[in-house]
């Protein structure tokens, strides 16, 4: 498809202006001529040219709408269209953020509620939803780890972290100045205890652990986890990236985590945006509550306020107050589900995960064979044993069968990985379908492992030379590329 | 209403297949004495259209004034219509960040186009596909140019927006870097002197903003010889991205990147998110910056395609080499802004020009106030401070006739008690105007 800059021809316009209805004034006159730009190049498109075009670049997008999405650890649950109606609501929207508390009433109920509500979800004393995004509140949860030990006096300078952790951990631990140490796991799938009392001692902060983990398992040994990493002082934190596995069926504050992380756009059914706005509240216990950035949200008798004054906070994570439209949907999410309807959905997608397991064990390689949580992790190896087709290849043939692939490649600890989240949003028929296409695949790797080599078939373009993109980047258009 | 579409029956069949009794026992793994025993303590559930009427009534406890004179880091840009039509295309608000290239060539031709709108407008040779805000942005280039350069000292002019001085803070405390404060003179621009004495061989950066937070307008190419005399770096910050319709751009004028709120270009206030930041910088950078970029390659029949590029700077891969964690961007927000800067195409010069034909006018009927005076001389957008007799008792008596007044300065700089800082915007009529004016008088 042509670039919008391609389209474009001198003289045409998409927008009118308004008359300028005070007296003018030449612009060279208030400004200094060095200070002003020449041009301004941006395309010139009529108003139709325009909407063809972006309604053309969303005809070769995929989304929830269009099909299943079983990218594990991302929770591509469907999301409902009330959310986004209540959103757009003037009331919500047409607010500046230095708007007087006064004018601000009902926005500054919702993020209360909302932090009372995730609170109590996840058994935690507190919650700030400053944070733009999952890996944003991740840095913000170790930059109060950080806080914490600094206010006790206390020099720590590692951070454990499983060997399959996501790639957002260590980068977090170290933009905070700590040192990464990685924690290795067991034959089950579970942190490697005797490992971790060897590498626990009083020079750790913490421990991150993502629960269920990347392998889609719930860590059975938690209590034994808590219990070494507490003994020594250190801090547990709880990447929530798959929280979608135990709403309303266990609580992290009661599992002795002290930090949890949080992604609206995962759990509470927030769109994903093609990858963002999300938001990424931050959870802590009791202890860690005077570290929680600045402003927070108050209630006076039957107002509320912001309030600043917090001296040990970390201090300002993002401008305003974090990506509010997005908590809108989330509250939104809640109300609507209430207390049954979250834990019918983590039932759901948990049952979802373990018939998708079932259904393929024959026919992929199943390396952690134990009752799975929200996903379920399997390995391409048979495939690249037994005809040379590798998981890349299984997921660009899953594209001529009309889903989107699950995660593949990870988490790393699994050769040829493909992990896959289905949510409990998804109906039988369809989980079926895809573990069907899921079956031919298999087939066809032994009978024809060229037509997977060779995949995707159908979409607006063939698979896509990534090495190329790399080695000549090309990342903004110019005249003199045509 | 909890969106599951399982029959009794599905049930039932998918239990038998797993081989499980209860549901119950698909949590085996959770030691039982952890298994919440009780339901949640939260609200009960609603129907739709209960969730609905609850939730404007919730909307409606707001009040939106009917005139906004704020600026301050958010702005009022009238919407064109097309905009909220293509974001609310669900095959864009629906996906996730295009990993499979293949399925997702409509968001990552969109975030190509978008990143060469942003370079062109800045002056600068690369932008990425956005980062969470301006304030987030400005900080992770400072906390780039620190491990780039491997320097510990970051120098920020007291001219940038408070919020994002407070925001670099944070991010340079957990790194372990310095921040130094420096000054403005009197025209409210960066005191060059002050600022040339705060670099010296340990400064990584200097952060400098323009317009900057008392909307005056700064000459990033009168203080980058003292940046690059010392080998740092200069990142020039925006608050007002309309303000690049018609203010040189800063990496013309020698900033090595340039970084920013693009909220003014198609996405509402929301009382403060969610917006985008911008994030461009020069050639040299392009393996370096922090967040996605789309790239531009071929596909195996030779046709032009598009895919998330250089990953290798990621942080999925890089891991505890990370020079960012971020591993998302804005990119709805970003959409919003790519169809708005394509819909205002070279107009939107002009409509810098009619945000700064209106804050003209404002300014000069607010000085026609008796005690009301200039806080600075120099050249400024759609924003400027004003020194006035009693800011509080300005601010609600515009309050209670329904106006946002403007931002109380005194909060952050003490020296500036008695100041307000004002926006005017394409939004503001004459009529308000003089409104406002007559109510002040």
């Amino acid at each position: 498809m042509e670039l919008i800059y391609e389209k474009s021809r001198p003289g045409r316009r998409a927008c009118s202006l308004p008359v300028c209805d005070v007296p003018e004034i030449p612009v060279e006159q208030l400004i200094d001529r060095s200070l002003l730009r020449e041009d301004v190049d941006l395309p010139e498109v009529a108003e139709i040219d325009l909407v063809r075009h972006y309604t053309g670049l969303s005809r070769r997008n995929f989304g929830v709408d269009i099909g299943f999405y079983p990218l594990g650890s991302c929770t591509m649950k469907y999301n409902p269209k009330i959310n986004e109606e209540v959103a757009r609501l003037p009331g919500f929207t047409a607010l500046h953020p230095y708007a007087p508390e006064i004018f601000a009433q009902g926005n500054l109920e919702l993020m209360y509620e909302l932090r009372k509500y995730l609170s109590e979800i996840f058994g935690m004393a507190d919650f700030t939803l400053q944070p733009a995004a999952g890996a944003h509140g991740e840095l913000t949860g170790v930059m109060i780890i950080k806080k914490y030990f600094e206010k006790k006096g206390q020099k720590r300078s590692k951070v454990l972290i499983p060997d399959m952790a996501h790639g957002t951990n260590p980068a977090s631990v170290a933009l905070c100045g700590f040192q990464v140490v990685t924690v290795h796991s067991n034959a089950e799938g579970g942190v490697d205890l005797e490992g971790l009392r060897g590498l626990m001692t009083e020079d750790v902060a913490g421990l991150m652990l993502t629960n269920p983990n990347t392998l889609g398992l719930f860590e059975r040994n938690i209590e034994e986890v808590s219990n070494i990493v507490h003994g020594k002082g250190g801090l547990l934190y709880c990447d929530g990236a798959n929280a979608n596995a135990f709403l309303g069926i266990t609580r992290p504050g009661d599992l002795g985590f002290d930090i949890i992380h949080l992604n609206l756009h995962k759990t509470f059914s927030t769109p994903h945006g093609c990858g963002g706005p999300g938001a990424g509240p931050l959870g802590v216990s009791r202890d860690l509550v005077p570290y929680l950035p600045v402003p927070r949200v108050i209630q006076k008798g039957r107002r509320y306020a912001w309030d600043g004054n917090y001296p040990d906070s970390i201090g300002r994570v993002r401008s305003f107050f974090g990506n509010f439209n997005v908590m809108v949907k989330a509250y939104t999410y809640i109300r609507s589900l209430g207390p049954e309807g979250l834990k019918r959905a983590s039932e759901n997608a948990v049952l979802n995960a373990n018939y998708i397991k079932e259904r393929l064990r024959s026919y992929y390689q199943l390396p952690y064979d134990r009752i799975c949580m929200h996903e379920c992790v399997f390995s391409g190896e048979r495939q690249v044993k037994e005809s040379g087709v590798h998981t890349t290849d299984i997921a660009k043939r899953l594209l001529d069968y009309g889903f989107h692939p699950p995660t593949i490649y990870f988490p790393l600890i699994v050769r040829e990985a493909i992990m896959i989240e289905p949510n409990e949003t998804e109906s039988r028929e369809t989980l079926d379908a895809f573990c069907d296409a899921m079956i031919a695949i298999a087939k066809e790797a032994r009978e024809n492992p060229e037509l997977l080599k060779s995949a995707p078939h159908t979409t607006p373009v063939k698979r896509l030379d990534d090495v190329l993109a790399a080695r000549k980047p090309d990342v903004c258009w110019s005249i003199d590329c045509m | 209403m909890d969106y599951v579409p399982h029959t009794a029956e599905d049930q039932r069949a998918m239990m038998k297949t797993v081989g499980i009794q209860s549901l119950e026992e698909l949590f085996a793994d959770i030691p039982t004495r952890y298994r919440l025993r009780r339901l949640l303590e939260l609200p009960p559930a609603q129907s739709e259209a209960e969730v609905f009427d609850f939730m404007k009534g919730m909307g409606d406890e707001n009040v939106p004034p009917r005139i906004t004179l704020m600026g301050a880091g958010s702005y009022h840009h009238y919407i064109p219509a097309v905009v909220g039509h293509v974001i609310s295309r669900s095959e864009f608000y629906t996906a996730y960040t295009p990993y499979q290239a293949e399925i997702s060539q409509g968001i990552l031709q969109a975030i190509y186009e978008y990143q060469t709108m942003v370079a062109k407008l800045t002056g600068t040779q690369v932008a990425n596909a956005s980062m969470y805000d301006g304030a987030t942005a400005m900080a992770e280039a400072a906390v780039l140019s620190a491990k780039i350069l491997n320097r510990g000292k970051i120098v920020v002019v007291k001219s940038v927006h408070p919020e994002y001085r407070q925001v670099v803070k944070t991010y340079a405390w957990a790194n372990g870097y310095e921040v130094v404060e420096t000054g403005y003179r009197k025209s409210g621009q960066i005191d060059a002197e002050a600022l040339r004495a705060a670099i010296d061989e340990n400064t990584a950066t200097v952060l400098i903003q323009s317009p900057n937070f008392f909307g005056v307008i700064e000459d990033p190419g009168a203080v980058e010889k003292a940046v690059h005399e010392k080998g740092s770096y200069l990142v020039c910050g925006f608050t007002e991205a309309t303000s690049l319709g018609i203010l040189k751009p800063a990496g013309e004028a020698g900033a090595d990147f340039v970084v920013g709120e693009g909220q003014s270009f198609g996405n509402p206030m929301n009382y403060g998110g969610p917006y985008l930041g911008i994030f461009a910088s020069t050639g040299q950078f392009l393996r370096k910056i922090p967040g996605r970029l789309a790239g531009a390659t071929v596909d195996k029949e030779k046709q032009r395609g598009f895919v998330l590029t250089l990953q290798t700077r990621e942080q999925h891969i890089r891991r505890e080499k990370a020079t960012s964690n971020i591993c998302s961007n804005e990119a709805l927000c970003a959409l919003a802004a790519s169809v708005y800067l394509a819909c205002l195409g070279k107009n939107l010069k002009r409509l810098a020009e009619l945000n700064i034909q209106k804050a003209r006018y404002l300014r000069e009927r607010l000085l026609t106030l008796k005690g009301w005076e200039p806080a600075f001389p120099g050249p400024v957008y759609n924003e400027f401070v004003l020194r006035c007799p009693d800011p509080g008792r300005v601010n609600e008596n515009l309050q209670s006739a329904g106006i946002l007044g403007g931002y109380d300065v005194g909060r952050h700089f003490p020296e500036l008690k008695d100041g307000l800082l004002f926006c005017a915007t394409e939004m503001l009529k004459k009529d308000d105007i003089d409104d406002v004016v007559s109510i002040l008088a």
